[in-house]
């Protein structure tokens, strides 16, 4: 059995990653040039890292399956992201941020990498602003910030309701110069399929090219896979469509270990499901939460419209329960108590929907100021839903938003795998059992600008790396089985098409492994994945051939990777019989209906070796320790 | 609703395209255009035909990637969104509507609906940019902008690149886009160390790329999802004439 080792420097909290960059062996400035990387993802943390790679001095060849390096994901994040920089002077700190993030994400995380994540936070802003992000600012011409779940101090640094979409196209210049310089080789287009692993090193990468079909294979002495969560498992999450679990699935089955994966966010506030033809679901931002009032009619069967409802007959139930955090509770827990409501038949005609009310927020401040904070966001919600959140409260509920698990990495964001790094949401590191709002754009960042740069340089110092080129055995076989499996998807000309068995997985996935969690549903989710999978390698239909531009075929690998590790998500939620954050099993809850940890048993990263498909994986367990922040019951109240 | 689609299919780059038209009956309303898209391709695939290929991603209006010519007009007939926010609300029962990939020598088509905007991004690699590294910059706040400034930049700041602004413009000019990230670093401090020669690169790329002139018809302005101004263009034309008469390369 493989011993994890996280490799989390030793001394006080404070100093470790000062003193672990000091203790990391240097790679010479003119030695760099002798070392290239692989960057798979060009989000925040896959444009960041091959930026500051490139930079550094570093080879670098950046991919990515969209047409553009500005289309990653990241660009869709709304709300903002988080430093500590105590500028509005509200006590924050380094420590608190730290502190929050462990709570937040209920005592799941490593400490160590959370006071590190919160330490170059502040590093993060004044390095986005140097690139020309045009954050919002006040009328001194200063940084303005504002307040998201989880926390009590406005922390959170923002660009109207477009953060992300800031944050991307600031990595992407950077990205854009370096390529420009010819620092890195930039390929678009281009879906990772294999990880080639030689002589236990990750070595290099086999890819489609999705515009003509090629199989295309490129080596170097490192790869880091920044690919982004795994939520489109789901089917319907406020993923981008093609958002996937392949590069990392792939990885994992090279020998890299996924931790965590029944560890899933689902984001409270999110546009309803409106029929059978939906492709995704929308979110908007949990800034709304600031101003926007969560209720649902306090009787049962209330049909009235929301405007003849009177204010004694509705329940704000977040304020009602959590009279301190109001609305601003943390996702989880404002998600779980909408389904709460709900499955009372409380929810909107006795539906999946609540409230989010502006009523009070346009009476305090004005329609102006409410469409200058939030205006884009309540446009958007406009368009999609053709009813006036100016006017009529929003209608919301929960959706798969973000996801805590990933590939297991060590204090440098190492995989199990030497020479395989993993950043952002594609790595399991920070964010334990639920991740704070604005957390994610942090990391991200955290991960590709400040730590992979430092941490990378140690490996290639203390490693021995031969030559390898892509007429190497194991790619060539790689370069087969890709080519060989995706013959196979095209021969099958079943009756159903790759969508169909998509929303099957995703549709049994959320009722038996979404917001509520028991042993039998998991069972039975664990006994039908299977079969669902076999089917789908006799009865799917792909059209069109290998050797083109073939949409149906890239979804049908990538759905073909999400029902293996739809199995492995629902193992892990059996294993892990305690409730934390994201994770509620039912039968783990304090009588008052909140999540109930089992620290005793559970306080540990749950890490999956694979085995085999259709075979058992095997469990490591990484203890956690909290010496810092005190494992306690979270409590908002 | 029932609807007749006639969409332009294109085997690839080298192949020759049509229009070909797609009755199809049943929409809901409440669907966006794309999702109305994976029901006709959904039952193309049953019925053993190739599906249509487009480009999308976030379907929700930022990542930039959808780009669908409908009825003759960039991301069809409402304003400031993307096909995807588009919805089948609004059209009308029994309508027939046209779909096509943008349309300029620039942008050439990949296949079906899909094309290459990789000119864009070498436009960006050109000077769209800050050249500052990653490392140890100042303070964020000790470089106070005047809010109306950062608000202006924001606005330019907001382009999603998608291309709209060449589609929509009868000279395929890319004049919008180059002009919006020309002005969102002009307008703020960081940028102006690389001003002129941002300006210059920027629009020399642009030229070489094949995109057409500007004659202030304003398709790009009432087209643009993300409703940038054509005031970016005059600002762009400014910096580039200064730049022209004061820039010296080294």
């Amino acid at each position: 059995m493989t011993v994890l080792d996280a490799k989390i420097p030793s001394g006080p909290i404070e100093g470790k990653w000062d003193q672990h960059k000091f203790d990391l062996k240097l790679v010479n400035p003119a030695n760099k040039r002798k070392f290239s990387v692989i960057v798979v993802g060009t989000g925040l943390a896959g444009a960041s890292a091959a930026a500051s790679l490139a930079e550094l001095g570093y080879n670098v060849q950046n991919f990515c399956f969209q047409d553009s390096p500005r289309r990653a994901h990241s660009i869709a994040a709304q709300g903002g992201i988080n430093a500590a920089k105590n500028y509005p002077n509200d006590g924050d700190s380094v420590y608190r941020l730290f502190y929050d993030t462990v709570k937040g994400g209920d005592f799941r995380a490593r400490e160590a990498n959370v006071y590190r994540l919160s330490q170059v936070s502040n590093n993060i802003i004044d390095q986005c602003v140097a690139q020309g992000v045009p954050f919002a600012r006040d009328y001194g011409g200063l940084l303005d910030n504002r307040s998201f779940g989880g926390a009590q101090v406005s922390r959170t640094f923002y660009a109207r309701g477009q953060t992300g979409q800031q944050l991307l196209l600031g990595a992407y210049s950077a990205l854009s110069r370096q390529i420009g310089e010819g620092n890195v080789k930039m390929y678009e287009r281009r879906e990772m399929l294999e990880l080639a692993v030689i002589n236990g090193k990750a070595r290099g990468i086999v890819c489609r090219n999705l515009i003509n079909g090629d199989v295309e294979s490129y080596t170097a002495d490192a790869v880091v896979l920044a690919t982004g969560g795994y939520g489109n498992v789901f089917y319907l999450s406020t993923n981008a469509m093609a958002s996937n679990v392949t590069a990392a699935w792939r990885a994992h089955k090279q020998g890299a270990f996924m931790a965590n994966p029944c560890f899933t966010q689902i984001h409270p506030t999110c546009i309803p499901v409106s029929g059978d033809y939906q492709s995704k679901l929308t979110l908007m931002s949990e800034s709304l939460r600031n101003d926007g009032r969560v209720w649902v009619p306090a009787k049962k069967g209330d049909t009235r419209p929301p405007e003849q409802i009177p204010e004694a007959e509705r329940d704000y139930y977040l304020e009602r329960k959590y009279p301190s955090f109001g609305n601003l509770v943390p996702r989880d827990v404002a998600s779980r108590n909408a389904k709460l409501v709900c499955d009372d038949g409380k929810g909107i005609n006795g539906g999946e929907a609540v409230y989010l009310d502006f009523a009070e927020a346009i009476g305090r401040l004005g329609e102006d100021s409410v469409a200058a904070k939030y205006g884009n966001l309540f446009d958007m919600y406009h368009h999609i839903t053709d009813s006036n959140p100016y006017q009529t409260p929003m209608k919301i509920y929960p959706a798969i938003h973000y996801t805590m698990g990933g590939l297991w990495v060590d204090y440098n964001l190492m995989s199990t795998i030497p020479g395989l790094f993993v950043l952002g949401e594609a790595n399991f590191s920070d964010h334990g059992a639920n991740r704070l709002g604005a957390s994610a754009l942090m990391q991200g960042l955290a991960d590709g600008y400040f730590v992979l740069p430092a941490t990378i340089g140690g490996y290639f110092a203390g490693t021995e790396l031969e030559a390898v080129d892509k007429t190497h055995s194991v790619v060539k076989d790689l370069e087969n089985q890709t080519t060989t499996r995706a013959k196979m998807l095209l021969t099958i000309n079943g009756k159903r098409t790759v969508d169909d068995f998509h929303r099957e997985l995703g549709k049994l996935l959320w009722e038996k492994c979404g917001m509520g969690r028991n042993e039998a549903g998991l069972q039975e989710a664990k006994e039908k994945i299977p079969k669902i999978r076999e089917e789908y390698w006799q009865n799917v239909k792909v059209p069109g051939e290998n050797g083109e531009f073939n949409q149906e075929l890239e979804k049908a690998g990538r759905v073909a990777d999400f029902l293996e590790f739809g199995e492995l998500m629902v193992t892990d939620a059996l294993d892990r019989k305690e409730s934390c954050g994201g994770h509620f099993r039912e039968e783990s809850q304090t009588e008052e209906g909140e999540a109930l940890r089992n620290d005793e048993d559970f306080a540990y990263a749950a890490a999956w070796e694979f085995q085999g498909v259709d075979k058992a994986s095997t469990l490591h367990k990484e203890p956690l320790t909290f010496e810092h922040v005190h494992l306690t019951q979270r409590s908002y109240k | 609703m029932n609807l007749t689609f006639k969409i332009w299919r294109q085997k690839n780059a080298q192949a020759k395209g049509k229009l070909v038209a797609y009755p199809l009956n049943d929409i809901s309303p409440d669907m966006s255009f794309l999702e109305m898209l994976d029901v006709l391709n959904q039952k193309l695939i049953l019925e053993g035909d190739d599906p249509v290929a487009f480009d999308n991603d976030c379907r929700e209006g930022i990542c930039g990637m959808c780009s669908l010519y409908i009825g003759g007009r960039a991301h069809g007939h409402e304003t400031e969104i993307t096909v995807c926010q588009l919805h089948m609300r609004s059209f009308k029962d029994g309508q027939t509507v046209t779909v096509e990939p943008w349309r300029a020598k620039a942008l050439p088509v990949i296949k079906d609906l899909v094309v290459d905007r990789g000119a864009f991004d070498r436009i960006i690699q050109a000077g769209g940019f800050v050249s500052t590294k990653t490392g140890a910059p100042q303070d964020a706040n000790a470089l106070p902008i005047p809010k109306q400034n950062a608000d202006k930049a924001m606005d330019a700041a907001a382009c999603i690149g998608c291309g709209a602004c060449v589609a929509s413009c009868k000279n395929a000019s890319a004049m919008l886009f180059v002009s919006a990230k020309i002005s969102q670093l002009a307008l703020l401090p960081q940028g102006q160390a690389e001003r002129d020669k941002r300006a210059l690169s920027m629009v020399r790329q642009m030229d070489m790329e094949g995109f057409g002139n500007c004659t202030n018809e304003g398709e790009c302005e009432a087209e643009c999802p993300k409703a940038i101004k054509m005031s970016n263009i005059a600002r762009m034309f400014r910096e580039y004439y200064r730049a022209s008469f004061t820039y010296e390369e080294n």
